[in-house]
């Protein structure tokens, strides 16, 4: 029972970091057709953003010194606010270039932001302490559980509460889903564009921001390189959820977590190095059997 | 009292005249037909009164001052709204949102705009519609709640695409009623493109009959019944012979 409750907190918060990390790629995708392939080292940067640039093994901690009702709005405004960046300076000169131009800009982007981490921090992974209180463990129903697993499931879950009060409630909400649906069409009932796009980017920068506080506290290290697992991840979510669709980002995400950690477990000891293989093996046949995605996204697809 | 109007508007594509010198004049409460063959360019001249597409030539005015420059959703702000074929209604909203969100780009609150929207379901007599997901709606329904959406904040006119099209005989009917009502009951001034040339007979007057982007014949609608010209642009051939289009399109009214 305690290992079986065990593998469900694991499955559950490993779940939680792809779906925030689906969520932001499917934002973004859903309002103008981007896959931005940038997501990955904006996850980085926010990190990164909490040291002084060095080049030494062990971090000069910075901004990350600060108290966590600080660090935590710090952190997110950091990543909001370098994601709102890259669509002033970048995508907003595609906006009507083709999705494969605008994909190939966003890789671009991640190796400009990645190239800038690298020559301030170096390559060397650095250890940092991000909010210690978290480390320790709870005991729930005899299951010894990571407080910061605890938090990150919670935290996933009201940003998802969040978000979809955020997106039904609110009239910037209203737009949104209206601008994801059918952009120009929103666009011609007077739907400001351009206040809806960079909202869907500051959204996603923030939840690449959470990404980053979440995986600094469970990994203790900064690694230029480390939202790349995450975001190829998250990427698969949101193909499997069906492009655009934030529900279904949020369920592939969460089922991938759980494919993932169970592969684990029951996975002979041999090949659980090879656990991603079966992963993306099950990835594959989740396509081959739905290609449009779990929750396919009904405004992606051509109306006959 | 409001006038919508082309002045000699002329559109090109490349070199291809779509739209040649066309004038019409849309009043306020009035209902003014707009047919003619594939192609005749009655789409262009709707986009082009709503400012989707730029005119090379001739002017859009608005009680005699001109539109020029104006994007599409400030055309709306003025108060020049259009429906589109085939509906185009934001599939995975719904009704309400569909209308609502429409009220919230033009300016309102959200708590007005929904206001607005219910009010004007209910004035539609669709308010059991509201909670529908819109692309779950079937094909009247949902050229209803396009007309709906395009309604409201009380706009002075009303472009109408091809709203009948692929409707039932009693289909068409209501549709009919309604857009009476529209120009009746709201003063608004309606600009009806159909191709069940039957609804624009017993609808409109006058009507304004479009051929390879000119304007063949504007008159009444038993003028235009009667008119060489529009016989000759529908059937290509010369005026002995019965235009099955107008006779068919009479019976389904009556």
């Amino acid at each position: 029972m305690a290992s079986l409750l065990q593998v469900l907190f694991d499955a559950l918060s490993l779940g939680s970091l792809y779906a925030l990390g689906a969520l932001g790629i499917a934002l973004i995708f859903g309002v103008m057709r981007l896959v931005n392939f940038a997501h990955g080292d904006v996850i980085a940067f926010s990190l990164f953003a909490l040291l002084w640039p060095s080049t030494d093994a062990v971090a000069i901690v910075f901004a990350g010194n600060l108290p966590w009702f600080l660090l935590i709005p710090f952190t997110l405004a950091i990543g909001a606010g370098l994601s709102v960046l890259s669509e002033l300076v970048v995508f907003r000169r595609f906006r009507r270039a083709n999705p494969a131009t605008m994909m190939i800009a966003s890789f671009a982007l991640g190796f400009v932001i990645r190239y800038f981490l690298l020559m301030l921090f170096t390559s060397r992974p650095k250890s940092i302490a991000l909010l210690p209180a978290l480390s320790q463990p709870v005991e729930i129903l005899g299951a010894r559980i990571p407080l910061l697993q605890l938090i990150t499931i919670l935290v996933t879950l009201a940003v998802l509460i969040g978000l979809t009060l955020f997106l039904r409630r609110t009239r910037f909400g209203l737009e949104m889903r209206a601008a994801a649906e059918n952009f120009t069409m929103a666009r011609m009932l007077g739907v400001r564009a351009n206040r809806v796009i960079m909202g869907a980017f500051a959204l996603s920068g923030a939840l690449a921001a959470a990404s980053a506080l979440i995986l600094g506290s469970q990994t203790g290290t900064a690694n230029i390189m480390m939202g790349a697992n995450v975001m190829l991840m998250a990427f698969i979510a949101t193909v499997i959820g069906g492009m655009g669709s934030l529900a279904g980002a949020v369920l592939a995400g969460f089922l991938l977590g759980a494919i993932a950690t169970v592969m684990q477990v029951i996975l002979p000891p041999d090949a659980r190095a090879f656990r991603d293989a079966f992963v993306y093996g099950a990835v594959i046949l989740v396509l081959i059997f739905r290609p449009q995605g779990l929750l396919s996204a009904r405004g992606a697809k051509e109306r006959v | 009292m409001s006038e919508l109007g082309a002045d000699g508007v002329s559109v090109a594509f490349a070199g291809l005249k779509a739209l040649s010198e066309v004038t019409l004049r849309v009043a306020s409460g009035q209902i003014v037909g707009l047919i003619g063959p594939n192609g005749a360019g009655k789409t262009t001249l709707v986009n082009a009164l709503t400012g989707f597409q730029p005119v090379t030539a001739g002017a859009v005015t608005l009680d005699g001052a001109p539109l020029a420059g104006l994007r599409p959703h400030e055309v709306r702000c003025k108060g020049i709204a259009r429906t589109f074929q085939g509906g185009r209604l934001f599939r995975d909203l719904p009704v309400i949102d569909n209308l609502e969100v429409t009220g919230v780009a033009l300016g309102l609150s959200r708590a007005a705009a929904i206001a607005e929207a219910e009010q004007m379901l209910a004035w539609m007599g669709i308010s059991h519609l509201a909670g529908r997901i819109a692309g779950t709606l079937p094909y009247t329904d949902e050229r209803r709640v396009a007309i709906g959406r395009a309604l409201i904040r009380a706009p002075a006119f009303l472009l109408l695409d091809e709203p009948a099209a692929g409707m039932s005989a009693p289909e068409a009917a209501d549709l009919s009623a309604l857009i009476r009502r529209i120009a009746g009951e709201r003063g608004i001034g309606v600009l009806l493109i159909e191709h069940n040339v039957g609804l624009v007979l017993g609808l409109c007057d006058p009507i304004v009959v479009l051929d390879s982007g000119a304007v063949i014949e504007t008159g009444p609608p038993a003028a235009i019944k009667a008119s060489e010209k529009v016989r000759h642009a529908y059937m290509g051939t010369a005026a002995d012979t019965d235009l099955p289009v107008l006779e068919s399109g009479l019976e389904v009214l009556e």
